[in-house]
C-alpha cells in the first residue's frame, strides 16, 4: 500500500554521508545525479526505496543513495530483488550494475527476472569494460576489441542490452546516454512508474578504461547521424535537419531521405506498446542505421511477477480458511497410544 | 526375527508364531509400484500399534529399461514391539517382483529367511535380461531353496484371474500385481486391511476421480490376502505385538515431511512469512512440493533459475523481514557458498538445508551420505564461520528446523542444517506435538521510535549473543546499507582498516561461538565414563545407538553421544570426550567429524568409515568396535601405549 508523502524531497535527501569514490569525470555521476533528481518527484518514501547492485564500479551505487541498500555479490542482484520484492511488494526496487554484472556472470538472473516480469527497474550501465578490475573486454565490448586480456582483438560478438530485453520479456525496455540527466531523469521517472520489470541500458563512458566508447551516440556531429530518438506516436525521423526517417518496405526497414520530397507518411510511427515494433528496431545497428534511443517499449499487459505469487497466497488462504497446525499435522493416518 | 528360534507348531494353520521384530523388504521394477506398497504396509504397521523406521532405496533413474537389475526401487522396513531406530540390518522376508529384485537383494536376507516371488516373471527373458547365467532359475537352484524359505507365487496370473469380472487387459490388472503381493503379506503378518482399503478409497476414489480403480486394487489386495490363506503354502503365520509408545496422538513422517511442517509451525509461531527459494535437486526436491502446498500458513515458495538465484532470494527476503531458507543437496550447496558468506557478512538470519547424498559431483544422487560436514563448516572464502546443526532422525527434523530458525533470528547468521538422504526419505513415528509446547518465536526488528533521539548504526551488537539489530526497509529513519565489503565495526560503513576487519573477524567467530550458551548439552547414552565412546552425528543416529545398546547387552563397556550441533558444540563435549579412554567415531564420509575433533580437542580419536550410499549396520558398527578394542588391547598387552586397555593418564 502506498503511503501518502507529507514531505517533499529533494536531491539532497537521497545523498549519504559516504565520499563518491568513481575516477573523476566517470559517466556514472551523472546516473547517480539523474536519479536522485527522479526520486523526489516519485510518489515514494525514502524508506520504501531500496538499491540492489551487485559487483563493479557501478555497484557502488546503494552506497551514496540515503535509501535502503544491498552492494551483494557479483552477478546477483536481480536474484536479491525477487527475494526482497517477494517479502515486501510495496517497496520500490532499483537494480543498478553494469554491464559485466548484468550480462555476463549474472545474465542468467537478468534474463529470469525479465522474464518473470517482477516489478522492478534494472538500470545498467553500459560502459562496454571492465572498469574495477581494471580494463578487460565486457560482454558488450565490440568484436576485435583489444584490451589487456585481448591483445590480439577479441573474437567475443557482443550481447545486446535491449534485444535481450525484448526477447527475455521485459515490459518497459529503455536506452539513455548517460550526459543527457534531463531526458535520463524523465526516463527513470517513467521507469519507475511502471508496474513490472524496467530495463534502462545506460550508454556510460569509462573514461579511463574505455574513454568515448559511446560518442557517436553521445557528441554533437556524431550522434545526430547515428542515432534515432525515439518518441510515441512520432515517426521515426533522424539526422542532424531531421531529413532522414525509417520505413518499413516488405518487412524490412529502410532509411529514406525526405529531401526528395518523401511524405512522412511513408514512415513507421512508434507505437511503445508494439513488441514486434519494438523487436525490429531494437535490431537496428550502426554503420547501416541509426541505434534507437528512448523508451522502445512500454507496456502493462502482464501481471507482476510478486502480485501473482501474493494473490495465490491470498486465494490459498482464503480457500483454506485460518492455518490450523494441528489439522495440517493429522492430515494423514494417525493413531494414539493410550 | 532369529529363524533358527523358530519352534515347531502343532498345528501350524491356526498357530501364529509371536516375533519382537521384523524387517521386511519389498523390490521390484521401478514402475511396480513398491514405494506405494512399503508405503501402504507402513501405515498399517504403525496403526496397528507397533515402532518402525524405513528405508525406501530407488535408482535415479526414473523408468530405467524394464527388469535390469539398475532399474530395482526398494522399500524396507523394521517393525518392532521395541523401540527401534533403524529399517533394520538383516531382512526376515524378502517381497521380489521380478527377478532383477531377487538379484539384487538376496545377499541381503538373512539365512533361512523368508523369500516371496513373482514367479510368473522369472521368464527366461527376463533372467537374462539381469544376468542370470543361461538356463539357470535361482527359484529352482537347490542351494537357495536351502538356505532360504522360497515361496513361489504366480502373482500376475492369480491377479489376473482375480480381476476377471472387471474385463480388463493385461497391462492394467498387472499394475494391482503389488496390491496383490501386499494382501499376501498382510495375511503373513497378521495385519488387517482396513488402513489400504481407506486409504485405496480417499486416494482413486477421491482425488482421481476414479472410484472403479480403487474398487479393483481393493479386490487383488483381497484377493492377495486370501491367497496367503487358502494357498496352503505358508507353514506359519507371524505376529509383532504393538510397541509401548509414550502416550500420545502419533502419524508416520518422513524427514523432508518433517522439515516442511516445521517450516508452517516456524510461519505460525513467529506469525511472519516464510520464503522457501529452492531449486529442483534430489533428495531435497520432496520438501518444496510440500511447502508449495503450506501457503494458507503464510510459507511461500520460489522456484528460482538456479541454486545460487534461490540462496540470494531467500537473502533479499531476509533483509525485507521474511523468514528465509534455501534448501538443496551437496552440489547446490556449493554453489550457494559465495551467498552464504554475504549473508554472513551481511548479518542476516537464513536457514540453509542440505540434504546430503553421495558425492563428489553428481556422485549417487538418491544415496545417502555425510560427506558435506567439512563444506558446511568451511566451504566458503574467507574466515566465515555458521552455525551448523544436524537432525538425528526424521521426526527430529520437524525439532532442528524449528531450532535453526531459532538460532538464526537470535545471532543474526546463516544456520546450515545438514540432512541426508536417509533420513530425508526414511519414516518413523512421530509423536504430535502439543503446539503450546513450543514456545513462540519472538523476532524484535529495530524501530524507529528506540532511534528517535540516536543514530541507527547497523552493526551495533546485543552484548550477550553479539547479534546486530535487524531493520528493515520500510521502517522510517533506518535507511542503511549493507553489503559484502568490510564494515566499519561502530559505523557499520565501509572500512578497510586492518585493526577493524581483524576485529570484525574474530566478533563474526566470537558470535557463533555464543550459541553454545543457548544450545543444549551432549547427552551420553550407557555409563557417562569409562573405556570406549562412540561419537556420532546426523542420520547414524539409529545405527550407532542400537550398536552401543547391544554391545552393552553383550557386556561390551560401551557409551554413544550423539552431536546434533556441529558448530558450535555442546559446551560440555570437551568433557564428555575427556571422560572415555577412547573415543571412535563412526561417519557415513572418510572421516570428517574426525578431523574437526581431533584439531578441536586434541582428541586420538578413531574413525569408523564408509561411503557406500547407505546407512550403517548395527552389526558393522558392533563388529568394528569390537575389532578396534580386540586391537587395542592386544597392543596394550604388548606394552604399547594406546588408549583402551592401558592405564589412564
Amino acid at each position: 500500500m502506498i503511503k501518502p508523502l507529507e514531505v517533499k524531497y529533494t536531491p539532497k535527501d537521497f545523498s549519504t554521508d559516504q565520499d563518491v569514490r568513481w575516477c573523476p569525470g566517470c559517466g556514472d555521476y551523472a546516473v547517480l545525479a539523474a536519479v536522485r533528481k527522479a526520486l523526489p518527484e516519485l510518489q515514494t518514501r525514502r524508506e520504501d526505496t531500496v538499491f540492489v547492485s551487485g559487483i563493479g564500479c557501478a555497484a557502488r551505487f546503494p552506497y551514496y543513495m540515503n535509501t535502503y541498500g544491498m552492494h551483494s555479490i557479483h552477478g546477483r542482484a536481480p536474484a536479491f530483488a525477487t527475494g526482497i520484492k517477494l517479502a515486501n511488494p510495496d517497496l520500490q526496487v532499483w537494480v543498478v550494475s553494469g554491464d559485466g554484472d548484468l550480462l555476463s556472470i549474472g545474465g542468467n538472473h537478468t534474463i529470469h527476472a525479465m522474464r518473470r516480469n517482477l516489478d522492478i527497474n534494472i538500470v545498467l550501465l553500459n560502459n562496454r569494460i571492465y572498469g574495477l578490475t581494471k580494463g578487460q573486454y565486457s560482454p558488450t565490448s565490440e568484436f576485435g576489441k583489444r584490451t589487456k586480456s585481448t591483445p590480439m582483438g577479441s573474437v567475443d560478438y557482443p550481447i545486446h542490452p535491449l534485444n535481450t530485453a525484448v526477447a527475455a520479456g521485459a515490459t518497459f525496455i529503455a536506452r539513455c546516454v548517460d550526459k543527457e540527466v534531463n531526458l535520463l531523469t524523465e526516463i527513470m521517472q517513467r521507469a519507475a512508474e511502471h508496474k513490472g520489470l524496467s530495463f534502462i541500458e545506460v550508454l556510460q563512458d569509462c573514461n579511463v578504461f574505455n574513454h568515448q566508447a559511446w560518442a557517436y551516440a553521445s557528441e554533437k556531429g556524431q550522434k545526430e547521424d547515428s542515432t534515432l530518438q525515439l518518441e510515441h506516436g512520432k515517426p521515426l525521423v533522424f539526422g542532424a535537419d531531421r531529413n532522414k526517417g525509417i520505413r518499413s518496405h516488405n518487412g524490412r526497414l529502410e532509411i529514406v531521405s525526405l529531401e526528395g520530397g518523401e511524405i512522412e507518411d511513408d514512415l513507421l510511427v512508434h507505437d511503445e506498446t508494439d513488441r514486434t515494433l519494438a523487436y525490429s528496431l531494437a535490431q537496428l545497428e550502426r554503420p547501416d542505421f541509426p541505434e534507437p534511443l528512448g523508451v522502445l517499449y512500454c507496456n502493462q499487459d502482464r501481471e507482476p511477477y510478486e502480485q501473482l505469487v501474493w494473490s495465490q497466497m491470498d486465494h490459498a488462504r482464503e480457500r483454506a480458511g485460518e492455518p490450523d497446525l494441528m489439522k495440517l499435522f493429522t492430515d494423514t493416518e494417525t493413531w494414539r497410544v493410550d | 526375527m532369529q529363524s533358527e528360534d523358530i519352534p515347531r507348531l502343532e498345528n501350524p494353520r491356526t498357530d501364529k508364531i509371536q516375533l519382537d521384530s521384523v524387517a521386511i523388504r519389498f523390490c521390484g521394477d521401478s514402475g511396480d509400484g513398491m514405494q506405494l506398497t512399503g508405503g501402504q504396509f507402513t501405515n498399517t504397521t504403525a496403526v496397528f500399534g507397533n515402532d518402525f523406521a524405513t528405508f525406501p532405496d530407488f535408482p535415479a533413474e526414473i523408468r530405467a529399461p524394464k527388469g535390469t537389475t539398475f532399474g530395482v526401487s526398494n522399500f524396507q522396513l523394521q517393525f518392532s514391539k521395541n523401540e527401534i531406530f533403524t529399517p533394520g540390518d538383516k531382512i526376515n522376508a524378502l517381497v521380489a517382483m521380478n527377478p532383477a529384485g531377487l538379484k539384487t537383494n538376496i545377499d541381503d536376507v538373512e539365512a533361512g529367511g523368508i523369500i516371496i516371488v513373482n514367479g510368473d516373471e522369472f521368464s527366461k527373458v527376463n533372467l537374462t535380461k539381469c544376468g542370470y547365467p543361461k538356463n539357470y532359475n535361482p527359484i529352482d537352484d537347490p542351494s537357495i531353496q536351502t538356505a532360504y524359505q522360497i515361496f513361489n507365487v504366480p502373482m500376475s496370473r492369480i491377479t489376473r484371474e482375480s480381476l476377471v469380472s472387471f474385463g480388463l487387459g493385461s497391462r492394467d490388472t498387472d499394475r494391482c500385481r503389488n496390491m496383490f503381493a501386499l494382501g499376501i503379506v498382510y495375511w503373513l503378518y497378521d495385519r488387517p486391511l482396513d488402513t489400504t482399503i481407506e486409504w485405496l478409497n480417499k486416494y482413486f476414489g477421491g482425488k482421481k476421480g476414479n472410484p472403479q480403480l480403487a474398487e479393483i486394487n481393493i479386490k487383488a489386495l483381497k484377493a492377495g490376502y486370501f491367497f496367503g490363506e487358502t494357498a496352503e503354502l505358508f507353514p506359519v503365520r507371524y505376529q509383532v505385538p504393538a510397541a509401548k509408545h509414550t502416550p500420545g496422538l502419533y502419524r508416520r513422517v518422513s524427514g523432508n515431511h518433517a522439515l516442511a511442517l516445521g517450516l508452517a509451525t516456524v510461519a505460525s509461531k513467529a506469525g511472519k512469512q516464510v520464503l522457501y527459494a529452492g531449486y529442483p535437486i534430489t533428495p531435497a526436491s520432496e520438501l518444496m512440493h510440500t511447502a508449495a502446498n503450506l501457503k494458507h500458513f503464510g510459507v511461500k515458495t520460489f522456484q528460482a533459475e538456479d541454486e545460487i538465484a534461490a540462496v540470494c532470494a531467500a537473502i533479499g527476503a531476509s533483509f525485507a523481514g521474511d523468514l528465509a531458507v534455501t534448501a538443496t543437496s551437496g552440489p547446490g550447496l556449493a554453489l550457494k557458498m559465495e551467498a552464504i558468506g554475504l549473508a554472513v557478512m551481511m548479518e542476516l538470519p537464513l536457514v540453509v538445508i542440505d540434504v546430503q547424498r553421495a558425492g563428489p559431483s553428481t556422485g549417487l544422487p538418491t544415496k545417502t551420505e555425510q560427506a558435506d560436514l567439512l563444506q558446511a563448516m568451511f566451504g566458503r572464502p574467507g574466515e566465515s564461520p555458521c552455525i551448523v546443526i544436524a537432525p538425528q532422525s526424521p521426526a527430529d527434523c520437524f525439532d532442528m528446523l524449528i531450532e535453526a530458525f531459532r538460532l538464526a533470528i537470535r545471532h543474526m547468521c546463516p544456520v546450515i542444517l545438514l540432512s541426508d538422504g536417509h533420513i530425508a526419505n526414511g519414516a518413523e513415528p512421530w509423536k504430535i506435538p502439543n503446539l503450546d509446547a513450543i514456545a513462540p518465536i519472538e523476532i524484535q526488528h529495530a524501530r524507529s521510535e528506540d532511534y528517535a533521539d540516536k543514530e541507527f548504526h547497523p552493526y551495533t551488537r546485543d552484548t550477550s549473543t553479539l547479534a546486530r539489530p535487524w531493520a528493515i526497509p520500510g521502517t522510517p529513519g533506518l535507511e542503511h546499507r549493507l553489503g559484502g565489503l568490510e564494515k566499519d565495526a561502530t559505523k557499520g560503513t565501509v572500512s578497510y582498516d586492518p585493526d577493524n576487519h581483524d576485529r570484525m573477524v574474530r566478533l563474526r567467530a566470537q558470535k557463533i561461538e555464543r550459541a553454545a550458551t543457548a544450545i543444549p548439552h551432549l547427552e551420553v547414552r550407557g555409563p557417562s565414563e569409562g573405556d570406549v565412546l562412540l561419537l556420532g552425528w546426523g542420520g547414524t543416529y539409529g545405527a550407532i545407538r542400537s550398536a552401543g545398546d547391544q554391545l552393552r547387552q553383550q557386556g561390551v563397556q560401551v557409551s554413544t553421544a550423539h552431536l546434533r550441533y556441529l558448530n558450535p558444540m555442546p559446551s560440555n563435549t570437551a568433557e564428555v570426550l575427556r571422560s572415555f579412554r577412547r573415543v571412535l567415531i563412526p561417519e557415513l564420509n572418510q572421516g570428517q567429524l574426525l578431523q574437526i575433533i581431533r584439531a578441536k580437542y586434541l582428541i586420538d580419536a578413531i574413525g569408523i568409515n564408509e561411503t557406500r550410499g547407505k546407512m550403517f549396520m548395527v552389526d558393522t558398527l558392533v563388529q568394528r568396535t569390537l575389532s578396534i578394542i580386540q586391537s587395542e588391547t592386544t597392543r596394550a598387552e604388548q606394552g604399547q601405549e594406546v588408549g583402551i586397555g592401558s592405564s589412564a593418564s
